[in-house]
């Protein structure tokens, strides 16, 4: 069984206008997306800003209403339950947020941050928490020393260190991590990126990993979904995805990704043309009269595309 | 952009009868009411005689009746009789309001007149000396309270120097409309004005250096520098455009702030306007007068918001609602 | 080569903290010439910014001490009074900032803001300005010039606001272009646009381009010579092909060998070890890299290193290059390549 099977799931913002101010309209941030993930795996949500990502994550824990569809984890509905039912699935999900300087409470030393969550959901002597904390703190790679220190004492990359302790702190299932490396320098984000492959396989976590960064999530992920204007454009295997790309959207985000070789320059930016190109020919076989995303049609067993 | 204008105004309406609810209401709780001031110095009234004239006046009848007939009233301008100056109400505020509102509106220009340049001053030249006095001089304008202030100006060029008159609003021996009448009323609003505006500053003055000092590190500053363009039209174009905007905005607010600071202002110097006559009618329990002054201040507060955001809308290009 | 537009020689910017000056820049030469682009890369604190601030004059002197020269069409930009300056920005000197939220002015129409310069440094007629302005909005790609003219920036998408940010830097036709991370506040479909349309304008201008930018593939992209600043030096100058193909100095070697996409896809990235020191705490003796390359052997490194010439036109600092091997891989070992073919 999947451990989060999301169906058709859908977050709508009212939009007020007109004299009285009365709903006119939806913005459709996240419009009917179907994805599954498995124990185990990494999941690469991937988009550009505005597309609905950071509000899927957002969804699936809970920090934005669900106008419809469903989202099974192990099986039960955590769109259909009240807040408090929801609580007890709180402790097998997590979420790890982008920017490590203002995610963490700045007047909580690092033992209050990480020891927040288990306090809210087990009683514990204070010598018994201050162990896992310090347990915690130690396989994150901070000195043990340090649990009494405050956020401003850290680097960038230290901070995101204590965010993704006090997500472990409850032993969750599920991590959802949104641009956990995007606000880092590149030889920070490769500390923290080494480190969440490393606690994977420790903890036996599964990741719902977002970001734009197109490197990041190809060299982290097991699946990728591409999402556009609150749809998916496609879903498949980094392979599929990068290597084959079937959707001209895909093929643009790809295509954009900086080449590293320099001699390959001019030959990437034809590229980019020829795609612009396609963009004016063939727009009409990758999105209906409304501009919306067709739905995904499986092109191969792992791979599927939204075309017509 | 009219839709907006006309939508904020509508608003208006729910907000004034809650207003008038509320005012009339409290008055209603206030221990005492119009008879028992009207008598107050009058020891030889009885119970009996008191309460035949409450039945006279209406007040006997339930609050919502009182309530209807004094809003109908008000909106045509009558606010009733004030039992104190046995005359109209509306008659009694005419000469006052206009009085006030001459008042706050030179408090406020000149207000402007002194923080403005003060405030691009401080805001400019930073941790320079006349930064440094600037702060200061704000400092005091924020701690001294008002009331203080003004008696002390009083008492100086008032009484020891004798260079301005110490109250009223004008000499009535002066015919209207003549030179001296212009320069005798002058004259009797300077103290007042220079009190209020000396302190009425604060705000301003802060609000602007902080707002500069902001700007100044933005980004489009560093753009327009990176231009070419000299500092000083670094300051005039970019700088000062857009900290003077939310000042702009708070014009309506601060008209309003004037018209309750008046009260102090208009009881020291004996000047004949609104806030003199809210003290004198309190004390005397002239309730209709008391209401009446209420409801135009708050009505002011009302329509100043509005002014408010209606000059912010036209003024920032990122606020325009359709 | 072509003629050199701008020498910095000896350049060292220095703040203010609390009474003491710390460079941010310390002792940095470089040579820009035309229709050259030169990128500055390195990671957040490596004064690269700084260095491009200096060039346009635009730190606070009050706390900022400025020593060295940059030489632009034969005067010291260093040493010119706030005019002389003024006469030189925004025509000779165009900049192109990070955000392109921020770096508009909110309450002047585009119009105005490209116009600006040209009132400055060019003697035209309102209609005059007006039409160059109009072209200069369809040179940098936007197609409905007259009605963006009379638009807020807030009415404009991120992307469009960076190519009205081009546009005034290009409007009185500048000799050189500093671009302070053009494309990193946008998304990567955007910037790969802005790269595209910054190439293509430099075939047209043939201004020379400093590019200030953390990103290696925007260098890649973009740069014809790189110099790679670490800790307020540069550590390694050459000519782009040669610096991604042979890069030398073990700072260069470990970004190269963090790059998520440079990498085989779950492979373990590198990690450069401890922190990069603030200006306060650099040690300014011996090889500033040292403390992150602990296994390399103080014997390796040089007393006071300098940059040598290994190649013509590469240089490197200090001689720890010279054996350098990450610990993970072992000495000989072929198959660990920087950069995936």
């Amino acid at each position: 069984m999947s451990l989060l099977k999301v169906n058709d799931m859908k977050i709508h913002f009212p939009i007020r206008g007109g004299f009285f101010r009365t709903v006119v309209d939806h913005i459709k941030a996240v419009d009917g997306i179907s994805f599954e993930l498995e124990p185990g795996e990494t999941y690469g949500l991937v988009g550009e800003s505005g597309c609905g990502k950071t509000t899927t994550g957002r969804g699936i824990i809970g920090l934005n209403t669900i106008t419809g569809g469903e989202v099974l984890f192990e099986g039960t509905d955590l769109a259909k339950q009240s807040r408090s039912e929801r609580r007890k699935h709180v402790k097998d999900i997590q979420m790890i947020f982008q920017d490590p300087y203002s995610s963490l409470n700045s007047r909580k030393n690092v033992l209050n941050i990480i020891a927040e969550p288990l306090r809210n959901f087990e009683r514990m002597s204070p010598g018994e928490e201050l162990k896992r904390v310090q347990a915690l703190v130690d396989r994150v790679g901070l000195n043990p020393e340090s649990i009494y220190k405050y956020p401003h004492q850290f680097s960038g990359g230290q901070r995101q260190r204590i965010g993704i302790a006090r997500a472990l702190m409850l032993n969750p299932k599920l991590i959802i991590a949104d641009e956990p490396v995007s606000a880092l320098d590149v030889s920070v984000q490769a500390q923290v990126l080494n480190f969440m492959q490393e606690i994977q396989k420790e903890f036996n976590l599964t990741y719902l990993f977002i970001s734009h960064d197109l490197g990041v999530i190809k060299h982290l992920c097991d699946r990728i979904g591409i999402m556009y204007k609150g749809r998916f454009v496609e879903e498949g295997t980094a392979a599929d995805v990068y290597n084959n790309p079937q959707h001209l959207y895909t093929k643009r985000l790809i295509a954009a990704i900086p080449e590293m070789n320099p001699e390959k320059r001019f030959e990437k930016m034809h590229l980019r043309q020829a795609i612009n190109e396609e963009y004016r020919t063939d727009y009409d076989s990758y999105f209906d009269k409304d501009g919306r995303m067709f739905d995904l049609k499986s092109v191969s067993e792992t791979h599927s595309v939204a075309v017509q | 952009m009219l839709k907006f204008i006309i939508r904020r105004m509508l608003i208006m309406i729910p907000q004034l009868i809650l207003l008038s609810l509320i005012i009339f209401v409290l008055a209603k709780a206030m221990p005492g009411d119009a008879v028992t001031g009207a008598f107050v110095s009058n020891p030889n009234a009885t119970p009996e005689q008191m309460e035949k004239i409450r039945e006279s006046f209406g007040l006997n009848d339930p609050w919502y009746v009182q309530y209807g007939h004094w809003i109908g009233k008000a909106v045509q301008g009558d606010f009733g009789m004030s039992f104190v100056h046995k005359q109209p109400v509306t008659h009694l505020l005419e000469s006052r309001v206009a009085n006030t509102l001459l008042l706050a509106a030179v408090t406020m220009i000149v207000t402007y007149i002194i923080s403005i340049p003060l405030g691009i001053i401080a805001g400019r030249w930073t941790d320079t000396w006349a930064d440094k006095i600037i702060v200061t001089y704000n400092y005091f304008a924020f701690a001294t309270p008002l009331f203080v202030f003004a008696l002390l100006m009083l008492f100086l060029f008032s009484f020891i120097l004798g260079w301005f008159p110490s109250g009223g609003s004008v000499d009535i021996r002066i015919e209207t409309g003549t030179w001296e009448y212009f320069v005798d009323k002058a004259k009797h609003l300077f103290l007042p004005v220079m009190s209020g505006a000396l302190l009425a500053t604060f705000g301003t003055i802060q609000y602007l250096r902080n707002d500069i000092i902001d700007t100044k590190l933005k980004d489009f500053v560093k753009t327009a520098r990176s231009k070419g363009v000299p500092e000083g039209k670094v300051y005039t174009r970019h700088i000062l455009r857009n900290s003077l905007l939310p000042i702009a905005a708070f014009l309506g607010l601060e008209i309003t702030g004037l018209i309750g600071g008046s009260i102090f202002i208009e009881s020291i110097f004996s000047y004949p306007g609104l806030g003199q006559l809210f003290i004198q009618s309190i004390g005397t329990r002239d309730f209709t007068v008391v209401t009446a002054l209420v409801m135009i201040s708050g009505t002011a507060v009302v329509v100043g918001t509005m002014l408010s955001d209606i000059i912010l809308s036209i003024v920032d290009p990122r606020i325009r609602i359709d | 080569m072509a003629n050199p537009v701008l020498e910095i020689k000896n350049l060292r910017t220095s703040f203010n903290i609390k009474g003491n000056y710390y460079a941010a820049v310390d002792d940095v030469s470089l040579t820009v010439h035309e229709n050259e682009v030169v990128a500055i890369v390195g990671e957040s604190g490596c004064g690269k910014s700084a260095l491009a601030l200096s060039i346009m004059g635009l730190h606070n002197l009050k706390t900022t001490k400025l020593e060295g020269q940059v030489n632009f069409k034969s005067q010291n930009l260093l040493s010119l009074s706030a005019s002389k300056l003024n006469k030189i920005r925004g025509k000779d000197l165009g900049m192109i900032f990070q955000d392109p939220m921020t770096a508009l002015n909110p309450l002047a129409t585009i119009g105005r803001q490209i116009e600006e310069p040209m009132d400055y440094h060019m003697k035209l007629s309102s209609a005059a300005k007006k039409k160059r302005t109009l072209e200069l909005l369809r040179r940098v790609g936007i197609k409905n010039e007259q009605r963006i003219y009379s638009q807020y920036p807030h009415e404009l998408s991120g992307g469009m606001r960076q190519r009205v940010v081009i546009a005034i830097a290009l409007a009185c036709d500048p000799v050189l272009l500093i671009a302070d991370e053009p494309t990193t506040a946008l998304d990567v479909t955007i910037q790969a646009q802005i790269m595209d349309l910054m190439k293509e304008l430099q075939n047209q201008i043939k201004s020379g381009i400093i590019l200030i930018t953390h990103d290696l593939g925007v260098v890649a992209e973009m740069a014809d010579r790189v110099a790679v600043m670490y800790a307020g030096e540069v550590v390694e100058i050459a000519e782009v092909r040669e610096l991604f193909m042979n890069p030398l100095h073990p700072y260069t070697r470990s970004l190269l060998n963090s790059i998520p996409s440079n990498m085989e896809d779950k492979k373990a990235l590198h990690v450069i070890e401890g922190i990069v020191p603030s200006i306060q705490k650099l040690d300014r003796t011996g090889c500033r890299f040292a403390p992150r390359v602990a296994w390399v052997p103080e014997h390796e490194h040089e007393e006071s290193p300098t940059l040598h010439e290994v190649e013509p036109g590469h240089f490197v600092r200090c001689t720890c290059y010279k054996n350098f091997h990450f610990p993970e891989e072992k000495v000989g070992d072929e198959s660990y390549v920087t950069t995936k073919s």
